[in-house]
């Protein structure tokens, strides 16, 4: 199928910002889908609110745009009742890991096979570029004028304590690789979380001086290496990119099937 | 099958009464009173193929049940007045989007933590306005067990054919108090199911284009037809827009599918109402105290009668105006600050004649107590 064939044209033009790195998230998973060529019908897109989670309005999958931060929360309930669908949840730095952080961490720890989506400008861009829980220690955001001292979640780091059973990481400079983790992420059976550094040139690369959108992906080149690469071990400094873990753990859809048997012969 | 009679909680008869009525799915979050309902569901479930979920908070259970209701099933959600509270932005979610769901809340004292084990029914305006923006809400209750049974199929019922949340209000007397219930044959209560779309595949569904008669088929979540749900207003696509008239047409749907089917909704119980001088209003466990009260003085040839509300919301103004008509005297009993009391003075023409027999105190509302309010109004004296 062809990628325009998962968008809804009805609902075009999109509402982001020229530049923002939120378009190529939806072209890279829309790739990632084709690729593994998945009927429509099969996928359930669960999102919250906020620009990234607009990104579910734009597909023509079955789609349920909810409230902040709780996407993951409404996805359990359809995955347990319907576990043969495939759950993406797109979320943004903000909603999955702010208002949605217990939902993210509990999603993690179940393994439900759920494919997460956070799609980190380190931004609030919705409401216009207060800081984030990614933002970072220095940084300035509207609700931040003399700098950030709120320190940032390492997501992946984050991920994996909770239980995740596949976590990567990947930015919008690096499409291809996006495309080809997320195809994984989809594929993988349990809980997967695919970290995407986005540009939100609008707030984001304002408030802090990162030039234009094309600066902003250049940069991502330059401050991210592939894991355990010789460049990171020479520079600490830099954020490593790809998949950090990928493991085979019972998955809850599956264990609670186990528990309606030992139910219907105890009863 | 043969007749089942049980000595139960409150809280069991509403898990067996859920599952007569078709629960396939429940998730919640311990609190008490209301945590027997969480463990039996824990247990009934998945005998019949059904899902429990125990979520991290009372907001993820009211989402993981919108989510699984989308799909087809029949849901519920138990809590008390703190995760009630934290419900309220889900509650609206599924006022907006139109899901069918149950959420019991088994009343404690409140503000706050309050009186966890304690009898109160102080979240009765929270039901009817918790969530944010104007909103139509069915809330529903019983005195006992028999009648807590039928309510809570009745629940389910309601959010089928309204396509709505609907509230059932317990408390915590009702909730652990043991009592006799008799679980009526299958069939016995007519059992209201998913209203479907009859559009095939293929065919351009509109999941919120209401019929003439006001009610929206629906077509499962995640089966043949593919289309958007969302909390901003909608069109009947299911996609956002602020476009005004679409904007009120669909907040005045919403407003109307329950405000103008109040005659169908209201559920109510009277007693000795024809030659009552003096008429209770009550609800809940404070009824129970109130019928003792009517049958005690009814005896003594007092003129004392009793109505009592199954349906608090949409408040029946009409019955209550009408029932209340000739009555000198009309006493509000209830376990809060005069919640219904208010709703009671609109209802009726004369307002003076409406009092409050109340105690806040996290102690049941006794038949002694109603009495000496009683003796009051009649100018007689405690
Ligand atoms: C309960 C609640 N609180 C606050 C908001 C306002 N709000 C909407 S989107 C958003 C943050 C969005 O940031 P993020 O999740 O990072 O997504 P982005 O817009 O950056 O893609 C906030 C705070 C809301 N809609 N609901
Ligand atoms: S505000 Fe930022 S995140 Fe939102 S659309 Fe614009 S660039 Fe993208
Ligand atoms: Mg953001």
């Amino acid at each position: 199928m062809a990628i325009k064939d998962y968008l809804r044209e009805r609902f075009f033009p999109h509402m982001w910002c020229p530049g923002c790195g939120h378009g190529t998230v939806l072209n890279c998973m829309l790739r990632a889908i084709e690729n593994l060529a998945l009927e429509k019908n099969d996928i359930v897109m669960v999102s919250g609110i906020g620009c990234s989670a607009r990104i579910s309005g734009y597909v023509d999958f079955h789609t349920l745009h909810t409230i902040h931060g709780r996407a993951l929360a409404f996805a359990t309930g359809v995955k347990m009742s319907r576990p043969d669908l495939n759950l993406i949840v797109p979320m943004g730095d903000g909603d999955a890991l702010a208002i949605g952080g217990n939902h993210f961490i509990h999603a993690a720890r179940r393994n439900i096979d759920i494919t997460a989506i956070i799609m980190n400008n380190r931004i609030y861009g919705m409401t216009g570029g207060q800081f984030s829980p990614l933002t970072g220690y220095g940084k300035l955001a509207t609700t931040a004028p003399y700098t950030n001292i709120d320190h940032a979640f390492d997501t992946v780091s984050l991920a994996i304590a909770a239980g995740a059973s596949f976590v990567a990481r990947t930015t919008t400079y690096h499409a291809r690789q996006m495309t080809d983790i997320i195809q994984k992420a989809i594929q993988h059976k349990g809980f997967s979380v695919v970290e995407v550094l986005t540009q939100c040139p609008t707030y984001f690369g304002r408030k802090n001086k990162e030039g234009s959108a094309a600066e902003m992906m250049e940069n991502y080149k330059n401050i991210t290496t592939p894991i355990g690469s010789k460049k990171s071990q020479e520079n600490p400094e830099l954020i490593e990119r790809g998949i950090f873990v990928e493991k085979e753990m019972p998955e809850y859809c599956s264990e609670y099937k186990k528990i309606i048997q030992k139910a219907v012969k105890g009863k | 099958m043969k007749n089942q009679i049980k000595f139960v909680q409150g809280n069991e008869a509403c898990v067996e009464a859920a599952l007569y009525a078709g629960l396939d799915f429940f998730a919640g979050y311990p609190i008490t009173p209301s945590t027997e309902i969480a463990e039996h569901m824990a247990v009934r479930l998945p005998q019949i193929g059904g899902r429990f979920l125990q979520m991290e908070d009372e907001i993820a259970s009211l989402c993981a049940i919108i989510g699984a209701s989308l799909t087809g099933n029949k849901v519920m959600t138990a809590t008390s007045g703190p995760g009630f509270s934290l419900m309220q932005e889900a509650l609206g979610y599924a006022i907006m989007t139109e899901i069918p769901c149950v959420i019991v809340n088994v009343q404690r004292g409140g503000p706050s933590t309050g009186l966890p084990t304690h009898a109160s029914q102080g979240d009765i305006n929270q039901a009817r306005w918790g969530t944010h923006g104007d909103h139509a809400i069915i809330a529903l209750t019983a005195s006992n067990h028999q009648d807590l049974f039928d309510i809570t199929v009745e629940a389910f019922n309601l959010a089928e054919t309204y396509r709505t949340p609907v509230i059932l209000m317990l408390d915590e007397i009702t909730g652990h108090m043991r009592e006799r219930l008799h679980i009526p044959k299958p069939g016995k209560i007519p059992i209201v199911s998913r209203l479907k779309t009859s559009v095939k595949q293929g065919v351009d569904y509109h999941p919120y284009l209401p019929r003439e008669d006001g009610r929206l088929p629906m077509s499962d979540f995640g089966g043949i037809h593919r289309y958007n749900v969302t909390g901003l207003f909608h069109d009947m696509w299911g996609f956002p827009t602020d476009n005004p008239q679409i904007v009120h047409g669909l907040l005045r749907h919403l407003l109307d599918k329950i405000g103008n089917n109040v005659h169908l909704i209201a559920k109510y119980k009277e007693y000795y109402l024809e030659d009552a001088t003096t008429i209770l209003v009550s609800y809940g466990s404070s009824a129970r105290s109130a019928l003792h009260l009517v049958n005690n003085r009814r005896n003594r040839g007092e003129r004392l009668g009793l109505l009592e509300l199954q349906t608090l919301w949409p408040f029946p103004y009409g019955i209550v105006r009408e029932k209340c008509a000739n009555a000198r005297h009309v006493l509000v009993v209830e376990m809060n600050m005069g919640q219904i009391l208010r709703e009671v003075k609109i209802a009726v023409e004369d307002p003076e004649k409406v009092f409050l027999a109340n105690r806040i105190d996290g102690m049941f509302i006794t038949p002694t107590d109603i009495r000496n309010i009683l003796r009051l109004i009649q100018g007689k004296g405690v």
